[in-house]
């Protein structure tokens, strides 16, 4: 169990994807105008990497790794040289499932979420998670905490930034630099804020 | 009079909201884009896999110093001697094939490894393999000069792997050198810095006692007789230096190759 | 002929997509440190760019609408691929430098982006011109950036030595924030600024405006 914590709070706070590795930076920067849009977003973040790390888990475990085919009588395959594009074949038909249940079963949260789900498929952020779990040989346990931790982390970044921009109203920032050159300026000093984190050890 | 439509135009006719249409579309797709993918895959494995031996052996003699210029690398790599040592017992093993085994998948085999407790467990490496490939290097009089570790462990983003080599009383550093790791390129990433590596030759793993001294400090190591216990540790890349740190100090303890090392000198003592 | 042209060197300043469009900005932060890796990674990315265009661009009118995401992503995951193999079997070591930067070239918004954007609607030639064109314009950000970084920030430029540095017995002190990932957020940040103050055109609108407001005082 405490396993399970200390990567917890080490893939929110130290490991964070959005500011120490700068992934998902695309929608970082254009979904962070109001806290509401980009807690939105995050949300959706957060629960697509919860269901998308775990699921390609299992894909790497019982098909690509070497010799994972066991459980069917086939052994000496090495299937991991298509693992990218099974990663992301996994993360597109998540989505897309998840949003098509959303739309049926709860019409009020797809309202919210839905218009997100496709900005998801294209960011860096969900295919790094699954990324790092293949690179780090995480078990089935670890990857649900990695997936669901590194999705909150994400999620606390954007909406800590959206609260910087909506401040930065009250700023007199120069013409050439207003909008997209402040929110770099911004990100760029809210994570070497967050490098602070990387010493730490839990 | 008009042509017959053949049937590949009478297909292409159809309507791209039929249903039929739409899975045809998805499976031919898939069937080119998986022959292309595995033709690649297959067609270079062989390439990808020379380059990957070529890698071990080259880092292999570059660690041990043995690495020259031009010099080929097939005929350097005979005065190397692979042996495989079972790292419970800390002697030599031909229970596995030193050809065939691969640490990095038998660490994972429960039946071929041993979990770590965290108290153990400095470099992170989870679960360590019974057996581990050391490589020796003989001199021309066929005494041991060179002993070669594979060693491992976690940095900031990776794992990373390499090679340490000592002499045979186990003390002395020849080199540390990494193979495969994935650390921020220019901070991490400087384990590689011929630089770097160059301050490894000469140190001491550990002090006339026996104890173990060696260590990746922060910033510049000490002058003086600590100095030669001590490697600089990688500017702006602290956990990298860290990871290094508690992997090489895992891997030439107790836990790691501690008894092997003991074995190999004790040996040396009895034949000198 | 001119039309071609606009295709290739439009995106370069005009509407760069890192620049303007803010797309792909991931990996231009966490690879260009080094400008040996960053011109790998630009030729992987312009390739990669380029060679989905043109693929997408040949089946479009042949893809179902309901479909059309996937497919366009099976195409631009399966050209990562080959490109990772290639770079495995003949630049073995920059592969492993790259580590998962190149895997996630599939989720390098500029592909997807003008795979939907341009190749769905025009003729595959002019596609690909556009995936080398929107390639050379992320390249053109990244090498800039590499070379900032990389010069002052190691004293190198390729891994050769440009300025001797103090360590080395040199006169330049390296600044080592340049090294460090955030400082591509404040390099590409100016770059902005200083586009934008040249083609004033490309500022965003100003949603807030500080005011100078006189106030009266009533006695």
């Amino acid at each position: 169990m405490e396993v399970y914590l200390s990567l917890f709070v080490k893939v929110i706070f130290v490991e964070n994807l959005a500011l120490s590795f700068f992934l998902g930076m695309c929608t970082f920067l254009a979904v962070s105008k109001k806290i509401e849009t980009a807690f939105g977003l995050g949300v959706a973040v957060v629960v697509v990497q919860a269901i998308t790390v775990p699921a390609n888990n299992l894909i790497v475990t019982y098909f690509l790794r070497q010799d994972a085919l066991s459980w069917l009588g086939v052994t000496g395959t090495d299937l991991s040289f298509v693992g990218l594009i099974s990663y992301i074949g996994v993360i597109a038909a998540m989505v897309q499932i998840l949003e098509m249940t959303l739309d049926r079963f709860f019409p009020a949260l797809y309202n919210a979420l839905g218009i997100f789900l496709p900005l998801i498929t294209v960011n860096c952020a969900i295919l790094g998670g699954s990324l790092f779990m293949v690179e780090r040989n995480y078990d089935f346990p670890e990857s649900v905490v990695y997936g669901v931790g590194s999705g909150i982390g994400w999620a606390m970044a954007i909406v800590a930034l959206a609260g910087l921009r909506e401040k930065l109203k009250y700023s007199d920032v120069p013409p050439g630099l207003q909008g997209l050159g402040i929110s770099f300026m911004t990100a760029g000093l809210m994570s070497l804020a967050f490098m602070s984190f990387s010493g730490v050890q839990l | 009079m008009a042509e017959q439509p053949s049937w590949i135009q009478r297909l292409l006719a159809v309507p791209n909201d039929n249903p039929w249409k739409t899975i045809g579309v998805a499976v031919v797709l898939c069937l080119v884009c998986s022959i292309v993918v595995s033709a690649t895959a297959v067609g270079l494995r062989d390439l990808q896999e020379a380059n990957k031996r070529e890698e071990v052996r080259r880092n292999i003699l570059e660690v041990s110093g043995l690495m020259r210029p031009g010099g080929d690398i097939d005929e350097l790599f005979k005065q190397v001697e692979p042996r495989v040592v079972d790292l419970r017992t800390g002697s030599f093993s031909d229970a596995v094939d030193h050809a065939s085994y691969i640490q990095r998948d038998a660490a994972r085999d429960p039946e071929m490894s041993v979990a770590l407790t965290p108290d153990q467990d400095i470099a992170s490496i989870r679960r360590k393999a019974h057996y581990a490939t050391v490589y020796l290097v003989k001199d021309s009089q066929d005494a041991v000069s060179t002993v070669i570790l594979p060693v491992h462990g976690y940095g900031l983003w990776s794992t990373l792997y390499g090679y340490l080599a000592v002499k045979p009383d186990g003390r002395e550093v020849i080199g540390l050198q990494f193979y495969e790791h994935a650390e921020t390129p220019g901070l991490g990433g400087e384990v590689d810095n011929p630089r770097w590596r160059s301050q490894w030759p000469g140190k001491l793993l550990s002090d006339d006692d026996g104890k173990l001294r060696i260590e990746v400090v922060k910033g510049t190591a000490a002058s003086g007789p600590e100095g030669v216990h001590q490697v600089d540790g990688l500017a702006g890349a602290t956990l990298t230096s860290r990871g290094v740190n508690n992997l090489v100090r895992f891997w030439v303890d107790e836990n790691g190759f501690g008894l092997f090392l003991n074995n190999l000198q004790q040996e040396l003592a009895d034949n000198g | 002929m001119a039309e071609t042209r606009k295709l290739v060197t439009d995106p370069l300043i005009e509407n760069n997509p890192i620049i303007l469009q803010t797309l792909g900005i991931c990996s231009a932060l966490a690879v260009t440190s080094s400008l040996g890796v960053s011109l790998i990674m630009c030729i992987a990315l312009t390739s990669v760019t380029a060679f989905s265009n043109l693929s997408i661009s040949l089946i479009r009118h042949q893809v179902p609408g309901s479909i059309r995401i996937i497919v366009q992503m099976v195409i631009i995951a399966s050209l990562v691929i080959v490109v990772d193999q290639i770079l495995k079997a003949y630049a073995y070591e920059v592969s492993k430098t790259l580590s998962v930067f190149v895997g996630l070239i599939i989720t390098n918004c500029i592909v997807m982006g003008r795979a939907e954007a341009y190749a769905m609607q025009n003729p595959p030639m002019a596609s690909f011109l556009d995936g080398i064109g929107n390639g050379l314009g992320y390249s053109a950000i990244l090498i800039s950036v590499a070379v900032i970084r990389e010069l002052f920030g190691a004293g190198t430029l390729l891994g050769l030595e440009i300025l001797p540095l103090v360590k080395n017995g040199g006169w330049y002190e390296p600044n080592g924030l340049l090294l460090l990932p955030p400082s591509a957020f404040f390099i590409i940040g100016c770059f902005i600024w200083i586009l934008r103050t040249v083609k004033t055109r490309q500022r965003e609108k100003i949603a807030f405006q500080i005011m100078d407001v006189q106030v009266k005082e009533h006695a």
